[in-house]
Order: structure tokens, then sequence, then C-alpha cells
């Protein structure tokens, strides 16, 4: 059982510095845990989202001179830790935006905590460690640690949903998303045993290298993995026919949770989808493009046609995030060609969701729940520039030129019609156009609806718009507009960074290294 | 068998061996218990009807709640397992691993550290 004479066990190099988003994000949540835990002082209203926000600014600055450093033709991609992280433009611009999106939902959290009564640090340090976690999955270049960073990420995503305790419907949805997560995560996780079965590694380098040489004369148990890995991934993208959770959870959670789970989280989930199917299963893509060419057809068709019956603005917004992921999955079918476009889409797609649901936290009042449609009401007499920035931001998710939804739909469908998926490109400008009938009916009710003398929004407790609310309602304006009025700067990035979008084979000191092959 | 190639008819003969084996389980346990039936003397008294609960007369019926303090005492208890499973197999290597696996364990400790601290300053540890 033990070794005679104990033989150092080789560790990988690990460059800190390159690790530094994560870290940040990581280490920043544990050292707010901890003070929090040990002061007892009431602390100064705001102060945890304001640490929060410097924090994720922190990281946000930190992916700078890295990024410098990725394009910098000496230096170039790289795998880190044994080949386990990877490094490259792909993964700085997904934390990029998911630091944003952490920005702007602790903006959205403030206000609503204290005007709930609920405010504490702990949706705060959930935040920053889901973030982290996303960070991690955006960055694996290996099975393992993709599922490590999945793990972190939703878990931290389970408790922040069911965060208000008083709420019932918080504590259902924080179930439900924690049994539907934890089912997937299953499905994930038994995919990835099947890949490592068919081609010897976890190491997303190492099976693209695998494939590319190997002709696999049984390729079932690669099928299997692939299919199974899509389950789980399409669960956390909440892309139809796994989509069931999203409307339930969406409208339960607390509103800037779910403005949270609808950016960072989906942003998370398709940088590791992404990664995974278009670089290490690039060789394979007559085989997977079927599928999700299907999930894209079912998501754009259903996430449409299914907001049009809802009442409930948060569930609408909710059918909406599944049409925005089928558009997303556009991009994801033509393989390298759209992955730049899918980038763009989820940069743009981050700004405007949680702009809207910040707006539609604000509407819900003490209590979150004036959800439903006629509660938006006469917004437009009681809160015109609140009413005005919701309009903008309902019209970009309906792709509107002049935003940032028109230059992101056209991105992705741009993708599909360049690999000659002309009929899924139809299908999405049509769902496109029976959403903005959704989009438009939130907007008509705000400005049409209701009588003159009585609208609902004046009934009840007045909307009141706090200060950091009012910041990340117009940061997340200004980005969706800036996105669709010059373009160029994003796109140029998004593509920047798929130019070098790889995988890496892991060193031979590497921790999951290249185990005996088959 | 019927002339059926040998392959299968000798893979299907293993389960014959699994089979006698089952059938002489069965036969066997059958045997003794019948054996026991047949032999013991029977006299029926209400105590020996009881649930065994290590000695201790049982109180209740099975189906009690128990108290919410005891779900944090369980946490808590998988907490500090979890720490020990990842600790064994480490300390068993200790030296292979060197240094550098010492500060690794160091920086999971002290992590784990951290939410105790959490724990015992939100008021888990004491028992209300």
């Amino acid at each position: 059982m033990f070794a005679d004479a104990p033989s150092a066990i080789a560790t990988p190099d690990i460059v800190w510095s390159a690790l530094a988003p994560q870290l940040i994000l990581m280490i920043g949540g544990v050292i707010m845990l901890t003070i929090v835990s040990v002061i007892k002082r009431r602390p100064i209203k705001g102060v945890y989202a304001l640490y929060t926000i410097v924090i994720a600014s922190a990281a946000l600055l930190s992916t700078i001179p890295l990024w410098h450093r990725v394009l910098n033709p000496a230096e170039g991609p790289s795998a880190l830790v044994g080949g386990a992280v990877g490094f490259d433009g792909f993964s700085l611009l997904a934390i990029g935006i998911i630091c944003i999106g952490v920005i702007l939902c602790a903006l959205l959290a403030d206000g609503y905590l204290q005007r709930e009564g609920i405010d504490g640090p702990e949706l705060y340090v959930l935040m920053l460690l889901s973030a982290s976690g996303g960070g991690i999955m955006a960055s694996a270049n290996d099975l393992i640690v993709l599922f490590i960073g999945l793990e972190i990420l939703s878990i931290s995503a389970y408790i922040m949903t069911s965060m208000h305790a008083r709420r019932l419907s918080s504590q259902e949805a924080g179930m439900k998303y924690f049994v539907l997560g934890a089912f997937a995560s299953a499905f994930l996780l038994y995919g990835i045993a099947m890949i490592y079965g068919a081609t010897g590694s976890t190491n997303l380098g190492d099976i693209q290298q695998f494939l590319a040489e190997n002709i696999l004369l049984k390729n079932g148990l690669l099928i299997l993995g692939l299919a199974l890995m899509t389950v789980g991934f399409g669960f956390k993208v909440a892309a139809v026919p796994f989509h069931q959770w999203a409307p339930d959870v969406y409208q339960g959670a607390p509103t800037p949770v779910t403005a949270f789970m609808a950016s960072v989280v989906k942003v998370a989930g398709f940088a590791g989808f992404i990664r995974v199917f278009t670089v290490a299963f690039s060789t394979y893509i007559l085989q997977w493009r079927p599928a999700i060419f299907a999930l894209a057809v079912l998501s754009l068709v259903v996430g449409s046609v299914g907001a049009v019956v809802q009442t409930n603005v948060k569930r609408m917004l909710a059918y909406s995030s599944i049409n925005h992921a089928g558009f997303i999955l556009l991009g994801l079918q033509a393989g390298t060609v759209g992955t730049s476009a899918s980038l763009f889409y989820l940069g743009a797609y981050t700004f405007m969701v949680i702009g809207s649901f910040g707006v539609a936290s604000l509407v819900g009042r003490v209590g979150d729940g004036r959800q439903s449609l006629d509660d938006y009401q006469g917004l437009s007499r009681s809160r015109p520039a609140l009413a005005l920035a919701m309009a903008i931001l309902l019209l970009a998710q309906a792709g509107t030129p002049l935003t940032a939804g028109f230059f992101a739909k056209f991105g992705v469908i741009k993708a599909a019609a360049e690999t000659h998926n002309w009929s899924l490109a139809v299908i999405a400008m049509l769902s496109a156009v029976i959403s903005a009938f959704l989009y438009l009916r939130i907007v008509v009710s705000m400005y049409f609806g209701g009588t003159a003398q009585e609208p609902a929004t004046l009934q009840g407790p007045p909307v009141r718009v706090p200060a950091s609310a009012r910041i990340a309602i117009i940061v997340a304006l200004l980005g969706t507009l800036a996105m669709g009025i010059v373009p160029e700067p994003f796109s140029k990035l998004a593509r920047e960074a798929t130019a070098q979008i790889t995988a890496q084979p892991a060193d031979e000191l590497a921790p999951f290294g290249p185990l005996a092959g088959p | 068998m019927l002339g059926i190639a040998d392959a299968p008819s000798d893979f299907l003969r293993q389960y014959l061996t699994v089979g006698i084996m089952a059938g002489l389980g069965l036969l066997l346990a059958g045997v003794f218990l019948g054996l026991g039936y047949l032999v013991r003397p029977n006299r029926p008294q209400g105590q020996k009807y009881l649930t065994y609960e290590s000695g201790v007369d049982p109180v209740g019926t099975g189906w009690s709640q128990s108290q919410v303090r005891y779900y944090v005492f369980a946490l808590l208890f998988v907490m500090f397992d979890v720490e020990a499973v990842f600790i064994f197999p480490w300390a068993t290597r200790l030296e292979a691993y060197g240094l550098f696996g010492l500060i690794e364990m160091a920086i999971f400790v002290f992590v784990l550290l951290l939410g105790l601290i959490y724990a015992w300053r939100k008021g888990v540890l004491r028992w209300v």
C-alpha cells in the first residue's frame, strides 16, 4: 500500500497572475464573508454592494493586462496549471462579461435588499463566488475543471434563488432549481465519463488531438457522451426541451437574482458549451450539429410562442430568455464561424436582460409581487424615465436597429446563413417577429394601458427608484445603445477573442494529464 | 445444445454456475431455518416484539419529528467528515506531496476554517 521510497509527485507550475480574475472574485468573496462574521457592528448602508462592485471591477480591470498578454503574438494563448485552465481571449472576454454582470446585479440587489428589509452580506458573497465559478467554467480546458466551475456557479445560484426566506415562492423556486440543476449536473458528469471512456482523456486539447488523429470505428460511447453533455448544458442554459424549470425559477427568485441567473449563469454556461463543442469536438461537428440545430429551433419557437400567453412579466422575460438562448445556439451550431457572434450576443444580452429585470424589480415594489402585465399600466405617467428605459431595453431585446439586440441577432443569423442553414435563419427571423409582439405588449401596457385617472402603478406603494438601481439601469441602457450605435469596437473585441480560442493539450506533468489511452 | 456455436453456449454455461450457487444457497438457508423451526421451543412474549433500540425501551412512535438543531449538527458533522476524507489520503502520502501538498492542504483547511468562523459567529454552534 505504501511506497517504500516516496517518490516526489510532480506538481504543475501555476502562473498565478494569469488566474487573477478568478482569484480576485473568489478571495474577495471569502474575505467579505470572514470580515462580516468577525465584525459585529452594523455597517453603513450599501457598503456590501460597494465592496462587491470594487471586487468585480478589480477582476474586470485585471483582465485588461491579461488580454494584452494573450493578444501579444510573442506570448499568445496558453494552458495553465498543467493544461487544466485555458488562458485565451475567449475566456478573458467571457470573464469580463461576467464581471460586468456582477457589478450591475450588485447595484440592483442593494436597493432590493434594503427595500425588502433583508439586507445582508450573504447574497453578495454568493454572487462573487458564483461569478468565480463562472470564470473557472469559461476558462476550463479540462472537463473536470469545467464541472467544478459549474458546481461553484450553480450551488451559489441555488442558494441565491431561495434568499428571500419569507417569500414562499422564492423557497419553492430555489428547491426546483436545486433539484433540476443537480439532475443536469449528473447528466453532464455522466457525459464526461463517457467521453473519457471514448477518448482516454478529460483534457479538451487531448480530446481534440485524439479525435483528429484517430477515427473511431465504434463511436457509440462518444456520441452517447456528447448527447449527455448536450442535455446537461441544455439544462444550464435553459434551452428547450430542457427549459421547464426556467419560468418558475425566474418568477420565484428575487428579481436581482433572476437578472443574475439570466445573465451571468447563462454566459458562463454558454462559454463552457461553446468551448467544449466547437473546440474539443470540432471534428465531430457533423454529429452534434443536428442536435444543436433541433435545440435552437425548439428554443426559438417555444421561447417566443410560450411568452405570448403569459401575463406575468417575469415569466414573459423568462420565456424571452429561452428565445435568446435559441439565438445563441444559432451561433453555436455554426461551429467556429459563429463563436464571435455568440460572444457578441452574450455581451449585448447581459446589458439588455439585467436592465429589463432591473426595471421589473423596481415595479415589483415591496414584496416583489407586482409583476402582472396590469401592474405596468401607466408607468409612463408615474415614472416616465423608467418607462422609457424599459421600452428601449425591450425594443433592444426585440432586435430593433440602433440597439445592441439588432447587431447581436444579425450576427448569429449571419453565422447560420454562412453555414447554409437557411431554414434555421428563417425560423430565427420569424421567432424574432413573434417575440417582438410580447415586448410590445409590455410597452403598450406601460404607455397606453389603464385609465387615465387611476393607472395601476399609482395604486399601492409608489415605485421607488433607489440611486444604485438608477445607476445600474442607466449603465445597462448605455451599454445597450453603445453596442447598437457603434458596434464595431465590441464586435472587434469578440472577433479578437475568438480568433484564438484554443484547447491546449495537457503537459506531461498535468494532474489530470494524459493517462493511459484506450 | 442443438448445434449452436460454441461461444454462446460457453457463455451461457457460465450462468449455470451462478444458478447452481444460487440454488445451493437457497437450499442451505432453507434447510437451516427449517431445522431451527422444527427444533426450537416456541414461547411468545410481548416484550420480544418490541423494536430493538440498543437495549433501551423505545419511546413513542417511529414517525416523530426531530429537532432542527440536529440538522445543523449533522451539517457540521458532514463538513468535518468531508474534510477528513480529503485530508486522509494526503496524510498517507505526505512525503511524496512535499511542501506543495502541505501548502495546498493548509489553504484547504484554512478556507474551511473561515466557514467555521462564519458558522460560529452566526450562532450556529450554540445549543439553543
